[in-house]
């Protein structure tokens, strides 16, 4: 059977003036996948989410998110995807339930879509306790939470994290990672980026940036076989240095 | 004198919040030692008491003898405190950093040159030397924020999550410094919530409500683990795990990508046929399945849980 | 409504809610401004220090000098002895204006057809010595009508009369030209900040990455301060009668409404800065920089228009200000209706729209510059 493909990129670069973000890159993402994004500060992750959500226009290139072009179709691409990034995003001085209120809204779900949307999303995260609570005042790992929440009400095709795990306990990371195992045996699609190798695991194939190009590509399995390591850090150390020198 | 860091008994509230809730540590002199824990659990609080920065409601805090709240002075003079976010000059040089903090410390001309030299090529930062600090990576900001921080050779090291957020390449090189530094005499207290990086530590620490839990050799660590792991490998992870966790036999479920991780309290044999039962039941094939060892991230989560 | 324009709007009502410090600002700084500006901008000079070299030395001489600084304007500062010292006393600002009576005065008076008495007048400060010119001469003016009358026994019955503001407090004038320069100001700091904040807070992009449109986030963003603005209009206004007496003839309800078209202006204006800029600090600097300095110089407020250079007369028909301070001065001053005002309320209703049109078409829905 053909695999249908949830985002399609085909040579896509990106310059900001004379640097070039991401130089020249191609792959595809499979329908109800979870695609990790790896690399350092600066290889070009960020950018690369940004032009997928149509934040940002390639500079040249073409792709595809869920069959729309993103030069063209900005608008249908943020109607079916989700987003979110390390900030969380999310306003501090809002309660939680204020939060998702919001959020519901400006995906524009009615009063009862949002009230349906949210008891789905609590029945994996049971944000109850806090629902009425600032959310300055939230534990960390809660944030994190609240934030995936608020990004898939819409019920998203696809979910884009840009280092969803960032400053958070191994704990919190772990039950996150559950969340994101739902979500995908429900048929999203993920597309996470991390700092976290151990985190490159979790993934079913990877892609490690430098410098905007896709230097790997894979299952993490494949990875560790083809360059004989035992974790994915250090085939990543590995690549890295090889590319410096 | 004894570089050497003592905590007695430490408590600090904030309003109805118990930060730090009769917290006892001792870090050896020319040891690195690491603190780790879940988000809140007071690290960031014990560390800024440390270096006098906050005042413990009550307890006895001594490093090197000095008391921080009373001693301070004398006590930074041979002490570094890295906190979560260094704030670097943007606009500034690296190399007009580094004199900065080494004026800001009065270390005299002649011997702050000297040092400016060993921190840049200790940390690879020569080649950048003219380069603004706003211009650097974020792993180059976090060794440049470490070697402003080393300009008056402390002999007692305190760095709040020092490489969060860094890539693995850049960490490495950071912890490579650290512990060239251990090997020079410098006691080292250090937070992460990487494990891989406690794993580098002579002693760990969990902290967990404003308590020590555990101190210990990463070496030991895995020994406190009072239950069996196996690791199983099917070709359905999500649902096998689900399965499992239905089963209601085991304590915990957790998929790592192409494994799966189940711990109960047991023995490897038995939980292997409750495992291979209940996956039969859901006609999921098992294409592996074997105990494995626990990791310092396995011990941390069972503290805790 | 549309229903994400409702959402934004909702959640900007909460964040004025939560956040008492900024509305604690909004209310005191206004109050603040009023009283300082109100005691500190005004053109009625009192007890101007004069000088006397009286080189008569009679009774009608003392008589002159009795009756000028009888009232509350002039107080003697000092009697000189000879001309030499005058130029001494002015550049040691000891006196701000000297008055010279020659030795002869008081025969020439029954005798001569002209008598003759010098002012002189420190004009380093051209606004006070203009000031203080004019309180002398209309004092000579009057004594001379005065005297005339008794020689001629004519009267000539000279009685000016002021309207509007027939004390001709600077009060009158400078206090609702003062609402005016506030409100803008106010409003368009208001507006300003809001897009830039959540662009640092980094909630900007979650929200760019949903099918908003621009025209939904600008509207919703500008909406929910309309009611504080004209909160905070009201209760200026009626802070600055209260402590001024400022007085007010005409319909309230009509100020009202004008002001609402006004604070819409300014709050579009706010946000027209507000679309491009990234940073809080930047946005503030630049709705200070671009409303105090036109609203306060070429709005009328202190400097008539009309004697301006040309280019600046046309510049001064982009300051808001200069609409609402033709209103509300009507309204309070001379108490006129609408008929008379509807000009410049739709020339700022066409304004803020515009405004707001250009900041929709100018606001990005993504992250490129």
């Amino acid at each position: 059977m053909q695999p249908t493909y949830s985002v399609e990129v085909q040579d896509i670069t990106r310059r900001f003036g004379q640097f070039v973000a991401v130089d020249h890159i191609s792959f595809q993402v499979e329908d109800g996948e979870i695609f990790g994004f790896l690399g350092a500060n600066g290889a070009g992750k960020t950018t690369t989410i940004r032009m997928l959500c149509g934040l940002l226009l390639p500079t040249s290139g073409q792709a595809r998110v869920e069959g729309f072009d993103i030069y063209t179709q900005t608008h249908e691409i943020k109607q079916v995807i989700g987003y979110m990034s390390q900030k969380f995003s999310l306003y501090d001085d809002l309660t939680v339930a204020e939060n998702l209120a919001f959020y519901g809204g400006i995906y524009g779900l009615g009063r009862a879509e949002l009230d349906k949307a949210v008891q789905n999303a609590m029945s994996t995260i049971d944000l109850s306790p806090y629902m009425n609570k600032l959310t300055r005042d939230m534990p960390v790992g809660w944030k994190q939470r609240l934030a995936l929440t608020c990004a898939i009400l819409h019920k998203p095709r696809i979910l884009f994290l840009d280092e969803p795990t960032g400053g958070v306990d191994p704990i919190s990371r772990r039950e996150f990672w559950n969340l994101i195992y739902d979500l995908a045996d429900g048929g999203t699609t993920v597309f996470v980026t991390t700092h976290y190798m151990d985190e490159a695991e979790y993934c079913n194939r990877l892609s490690i940036m430098h410098n905007g190009r896709i230097i790997a590509l894979g299952s993490p399995q494949a990875l560790k076989n083809e360059y004989q390591k035992n974790t994915i850090e250090d085939v990543f150390i590995h690549l890295v240095k090889k590319q410096i020198e | 004198m004894t570089a050497d860091i003592h905590c007695d008994n430490v408590a600090k509230r904030y309003g109805s919040v118990a930060a730090l809730d009769g917290l006892d540590l001792q870090v050896r002199e020319a040891e690195m030692h690491g603190l780790i824990g879940p988000d809140g659990a007071g690290k960031t609080t014990l560390l800024r008491i440390l270096c006098g920065l906050l005042f413990a409601d009550s307890g006895r805090i001594r490093l090197a003898d000095h008391d921080p709240r009373t001693q301070s002075r004398a006590l930074r003079a041979f002490l570094g405190y890295m906190p979560q976010r260094f704030s670097l000059y943007p606009d500034l040089t690296v190399t007009e950093n580094l004199r900065f903090f080494a004026d800001l410390f009065q270390v005299k001309p002649d011997e702050r040159e000297k040092r400016l030299q060993r921190l840049l090529s200790f940390s690879r930062l020569g080649p950048f030397s003219e380069r603004k600090a706003a211009a650097l990576s974020g792993g180059m900001k976090q060794k440049l924020a470490l070697s402003c921080t080393l300009i008056h050779t402390p002999r007692i090291l305190l760095l709040d999550e020092p490489t969060t957020g860094v890539d693995p390449v850049s960490r490495r090189e950071f912890w490579d410094i650290l512990a060239e530094m251990r090997g020079e005499g410098v006691t080292i207290l250090v937070s992460t919530p990487y494990m891989d990086e406690a794993a580098r530590c002579d002693r760990i620490s969990f902290i967990h409500k404003g308590k020590v839990l555990v101190t210990d050799a990463p070496a030991n660590i895995p020994g406190l683990y009072r239950q069996q792991l196996l690791e199983v490998k099917t070709a359905e992870n999500v649902a096998a795990a689900r399965a499992i966790q239905a089963d209601g036999g085991f304590s915990s479920v957790q998929v790592f990508g192409d494994r799966i991780h189940v711990s109960a309290a047991g023995d490897a044999a038995s939980m292997r046929k409750r495992v291979q039962a209940c996956l039969q039941q859901h006609h999921i094939s098992i294409e592996e399945i074997r105990p494995v060892p626990a990791t310092i991230e396995d011990v941390f989560v069972e503290l805790l849980r | 409504m549309n229903s994400r324009i409702w959402t934004i709007l909702r959640k900007e009502t909460i964040h004025i809610r939560r956040d008492p410090r900024s509305l604690v600002i909004v209310f005191l700084m206004p109050i603040m401004m009023i009283l300082l500006y109100g005691y500190a901008i005004t053109f009625d000079i009192k007890e101007i220090r004069l000088g006397i070299l009286d080189q008569d030395r009679t009774p009608a001489s003392h008589e002159l000098v009795h009756d000028l600084t009888s009232s509350n304007y002039f107080i003697v500062s000092g009697y000189l002895q000879a001309r030499d010292e005058i130029a001494e006393a002015f550049l040691k600002r000891r006196m701000l204006a000297v008055l010279v009576i020659p030795p002869g005065f008081s025969a020439d008076m029954g005798t001569k057809a002209v008598t003759e008495v010098q002012v002189l007048v420190d004009g380093s400060n051209a606004n006070t010595a203009t000031v203080a010119l004019n309180y002398i001469k209309s004092f000579f003016v009057a004594r001379s009508l005065q005297m005339n009358a008794e020689i001629l026994r004519s009267p000539v019955n000279l009685q000016p009369r002021v309207w509007y503001n027939p004390d001709l407090k600077s009060a009158h004038f400078i206090v609702p030209g003062l609402v005016a320069v506030i409100m803008m100001m106010i409003c368009a700091l208001l507006t300003s900040v809001t897009v830039a904040r959540e662009r640092e807070s980094g909630t900007m992009e979650q929200i760019l990455v949903s099918p908003v449109r621009s025209i939904e986030i600008i509207i919703g963003k500008t909406l929910p301060y309309v009611l504080l603005a004209l909160v905070d209009a009201i209760v200026v206004v009626v802070f600055a009668q209260m402590v001024f007496g400022v007085p007010f003839r005409g319909d309230p309800l009509w100020l009202l409404g004008f002001s609402l078209i006004y604070v819409y202006a300014c709050l579009c204006f706010g946000i027209f800065i507000s679309a491009r800029v990234a940073t809080q600090q930047i946005a503030m600097m630049s709705a200070m920089l671009a409303t105090m300095l036109p609203s306060i110089l070429l709005s009328g407020f202190i400097f008539p228009i009309l004697s301006m250079p040309k280019i600046l007369q046309l510049l001064s028909y982009i300051v808001p200000a200069r609409y609402y301070l033709v209103i509300i001065r009507g309204i309070m001053l001379k108490g006129i209706g609408p008929v008379h005002l509807w000009m410049p309320a739709l020339f700022l209703a066409v304004f803020g729209t515009l405004l707001l049109m250009i900041s929709i078409r100018r606001f990005k829905t993504n992250l490129e510059g």
